[in-house]
């Protein structure tokens, strides 16, 4: 443990961290766009600035290591103004758009922003306009809002393994593109969305569909789950509005730590499919038809005790569901072991 | 997983055999690329150049159904080499003396043959095996799905422990489970053998404490597998099947005898969330809920119980499958009552032991990995730590056998099935995805340059494909990740469904099919 003194308190913090995480876990909120735990600092954005004691120049956090007897000040004058300066900076070359921006109250920027009172940019000329990369199905990148933070690209290259994506062109120009500028529907991205879990603003962000309504923040809600695709289990938020699922968001916890894959960061849609199963159905001279659940329960009781009588309880077989719960597959075995009396049970492990 | 995933990212080596990671387990292969850039070593086997064999130290294109000559060799090379950990073997292990002597053939050479791959290849696999310090393999139903399939994993869990890597963290044998609770519903005994916690239904001290617990009595007679129900309904012994969250209409081998054995049932019951190729011969449907409309847990593939949380209400009339089933117990005259899936959860850990410890509450934040029993008990994060839980590790070497069935002039190709990224077993969730469908759309059959020139085929083209079961038509894909005589199809697909072709011949011991090796021959459709 090494002392170093924050906004003129001394304390005694872990040899090797940064002076960005020191300060956080104190407590301390420090603005960041590019930094995200998991990945390596890159002090692109230099929100995170703060100053040092003997350095004539304000110094990014999340890229100072600390050292013995480091003196910082976080929210000091010199580093709020410089803070304002690099928002209003951003935000000149930003579509003023936040009443439409589907981002609108999950943006960093714009929180930002309102933290620091930056109400329009100030530097006023020409604008960033490069055309919307819509060629993916899930996602779109629309480099006009990009801030160039490069946390989708790192996040592609560092966590996800894929590096489909990387920061192209130079100056005024640069924008998160692919190899040869083919679009991101022609590179190597699998889809998995991570970037668009990462980006702080509107730029990369999941494409409304017409099972999707538009909708702001304070309208949805946020359910804690696990995703039911493959065994991996990843920790995920199921983004609801009224009774319909419309987003998915990973969790940073184990074990997926912030990493989804395409189907459980985009393939939530079929749960309010217009198709699904709504009333139980029995085949009456040959078709199906719908009935009610007293019916159902009737019918099936009445066939598998008649079967039951005649066959014995080892002609009846039950196939469990490896995607439903423990509990549901608990009750069904239960079901045919205490009720029906067979062990005749399997399901699809081996398929 | 004797495991967890997060260890991976703190692994020395790897060993994928028969898992195409990147596709199947996507956030798992992002923890081993994240592994390979701290410098951890990978070795793949797969007959598919997998994406993960563009990261491997070493790739090994075998051919399909010929995994156990490869560990067997590798293991010999290892022995011979005297890179095995004597130490652990000697503490930790019982009869590894069947091991050295029945693995004595498997030169590098001998299993190259069998194999298709280069004897030097096989050299250094073992070499970077058994010189990590920690290292893991990672499999999943490339090793399982064969007629060798309960022995292909004996003969990796005879291959770490040679080099002690059973017990220790970051290493181990990995299973990749490919369905969200396929662990948890083994666990819960939805298996012809097992109550809940693996406890066998042949014993009497096992039924006896069901019978008290359940106030029911029970059978101790062993159930039918999946396949063995299939059999007996198309026997017309089975007559009655109630299947609930799947589809074997397209994810079970041999299609046209499944659908033969579905018309021939009495009496079928199908509960799910949509109507499927299965429920289409249902005498009753029943509509469930989906995940995203109940409470329960899953368990993951590292044995993590994982809570599910219901966001929204069902659609419609339907129901939560437990509330369902009790529904159904209470009409049968079985009274018992759950108000919730965390009563259940409490009778689970009340007779399971592995689960003693877990309760929602636990579970609340982050889930536990069983085995947990004790509810003071942290969990356990990787097995076998001290000691093996039968006490010492048994070795249990076997010989190679070729599969069921070979490439012969008549049928002169390798079927080979799995799945792609964009989809899930038989599509009823994904299916109903449009982009996902935009990404992959149809049913396909990769097939080499080579074969594409014998039979004068073009990429894109439908071809006829048919086996000794059935056919299927379907479009070729022409492409340099199969090589020779081996082709692959997803099974995803009802149309052009792979399962029309597929093998129903099974593993001796556990019963699965050998869905990983059919012998088929294409046709051009003129």
């Amino acid at each position: 443990m090494i002392k170093i003194i924050i906004n003129g308190t001394e304390c005694m913090v872990e040899e090797g961290i940064t002076v960005l995480q020191a300060c956080r876990n104190m407590g301390i909120e420090i603005p960041t766009l590019c930094y995200d735990e998991r990945l390596r600092a890159h002090a692109a954005c230099r929100l995170c600035i703060v100053e040092v004691e003997g350095k004539s120049n304000l110094m990014t956090s999340c890229s100072l290591e600390v050292y013995e007897g480091l003196n910082v000040q976080t929210h000091s004058e010199k580093v709020m103004r410089a803070r304002k300066d690099l928002l209003d900076l951003l935000f000149s070359n930003h579509p003023n758009d936040c009443l439409t921006c589907d981002k609108s109250g999950d943006c960093k920027l714009q929180d930002y922003c309102y933290e620091y009172g930056v109400a329009r940019g100030t530097y006023e000329g020409e604008k960033r306009s490069l055309k919307i990369d819509m060629t993916n199905p899930f996602y779109y990148y629309d480099p006009s809002k990009c801030i160039l933070c490069g946390k989708c690209v790192r996040a592609c290259q560092e966590l996800q393994g894929t590096s489909a994506i990387e920061l192209n062109g130079r100056g005024f120009e640069t924008h998160v593109g692919t190899p040869f500028e083919l679009g991101i529907n022609k590179s190597t991205c699998v889809s998995c969305g991570n970037c668009v879990s990462v980006c702080p603003v509107g730029a990369l962000m999941p494409k409304r569909s017409k099972y999707i309504p538009k909708t702001r923040i304070w309208d949805q809600r946020e359910v804690r789950t696990t995703c039911s695709y493959c065994g991996v289990g990843c920790q995920i938020n199921l983004v609801v509005k009224d009774n319909n699922i419309i987003g998915v968001k990973p969790l940073n916890v184990t074990p997926n730590n912030g990493l989804l894959c395409v189907k459980g960061k985009f393939g939530y849609k079929f749960i309010n499919s217009p198709d699904r199963l709504k009333t139980p159905l029995i085949r009456k001279n040959g078709k199906l038809e719908e009935a009610s659940w007293e019916q159902a329960y009737a019918y099936i009781v009445e066939r598998t005790n008649e079967i039951k009588e005649k066959y014995g309880s080892d002609a009846i077989g039950g196939f469990a569901s490896a995607r439903c719960t423990n509990e549901d597959n608990y009750l069904f075995q239960k079901l045919f072991r205490a009720v029906i009396g067979t062990n005749n049970i399997d399901h699809c492990a081996r398929l | 997983m004797t495991n967890s995933i997060e260890d991976i990212l703190d692994t020395d080596a790897m060993f994928i055999i028969g898992s195409n990671t990147t596709e199947n387990h996507p956030v798992i292969a992002s923890h081993m690329k994240q592994a390979i850039e701290k410098g951890a070593k990978l070795v793949v086997a797969d007959p598919r150049r997998i994406e993960m064999a563009d990261y491997a130290d070493v790739y090994l294109q075998i051919r399909p159904g010929t995994n156990l000559a490869l560990i067997n060799s590798m293991i010999h090379i290892i022995i011979e080499e005297g890179l095995e950990d004597k130490e652990y073997i000697e503490k930790r292990t019982a009869d590894y003396e069947d091991l050295v002597e029945l693995v004595k053939p498997y030169t590098a050479e001998y299993a190259a043959e069998i194999c298709g791959v280069d004897a030097e290849d096989i050299i250094k696999a073992a070499r970077i095996y058994a010189k990590a310090g920690k290292a893991g393999i990672f499999y999943a139903m490339g090793i399982t799905q064969h007629t060798l399939g309960t022995y292909n994993v004996m003969a990796l869990s005879n291959l770490s422990l040679l080099c002690g890597n059973i017990g220790k963290a970051s290493a181990g044998i990995n299973p990749l489970r490919g369905q969200n609770n396929v662990q948890g519903s083994c666990d819960m005994g939805c298996l012809p053998a097992d109550l809940p916690g693996y406890q066998k239904v042949m014993k009497p001290e096992v039924i006896d404490r069901f019978e008290e617990a359940w106030g029911a009595k029970l059978s101790s007679k062993i159930g039918l597998t999946l396949s063995e129900i299939m059999d007996g309904a198309a026997d017309g012994d089975l007559k009655m099947l109630y299947v609930f969250g799947e589809n074997p209409m397209v994810s079970d081998p041999d299609l046209n005898h499944v659908k033969h054995a579905l018309e021939n049932l009495d009496f079928l019951v199908v509960q799910d969330i949509f109507m499927n190729e299965t429920s289409e011969y249902a005498d009753v449907v029943l509509p469930a809920a989906s995940f995203a409309e109940k409470e329960g847990t899953f368990t993951n593939t590292e044995r993590r119980v994982q809570r599910v949380r219901k966001a929204i209400d069902p659609v419609g009339d339907a129901k939560p499958d437990w509330m369902i089933f009790m529904e159904l117990m209470n009409r049968f005259g079985y009274e018992k009552q759950y108000n919730n899936p965390s009563e259940i959860m409490e009778e689970i850990a009340s007779l399971t032991p592995s689960y003693t410890g877990i309760s929602y509450e636990r579970i609340e934040e982050t889930g536990i990995q069983w085995p947990c029993p004790s509810k003071d008990h942290p969990g356990t994060d990787y097995l076998h730590k001290d000691a093996m839980a039968r006490g010492k590790g048994l070795f249990f070497p076997a010989d190679h056998r070729d599969s069921a069935e070979m490439a012969d002039t008549e049928y002169p190709y390798i079927l080979t099935t799995g799945r792609v990224l964009y989809h899930y077993h038989t599509r009823t969730m994904t299916g109903r995805v449009d982009g996902l469908n935009e990404k992959v759309s149809e049913s396909f059959i990769e097939i080499s340059e080579n074969i594409a020139k014998e039979l004068n085929i073009s990429d894109g083209e439908v071809v006829r494909v048919k086996s000794r079961r059935g056919d299927t038509e379907t479009k070729a894909k022409i492409t340099p990740i199969v090589n020779k005589n081996v082709v692959f199809m997803p099974f995803h697909f009802a149309d052009g469904a792979a399962n029309m072709l597929t093998n129903t011949e099974r593993d001796s011991i556990c019963k699965i099919p050998e869905l990983k090796v059919a012998a088929v021959r294409i046709e051009k459709i003129v």
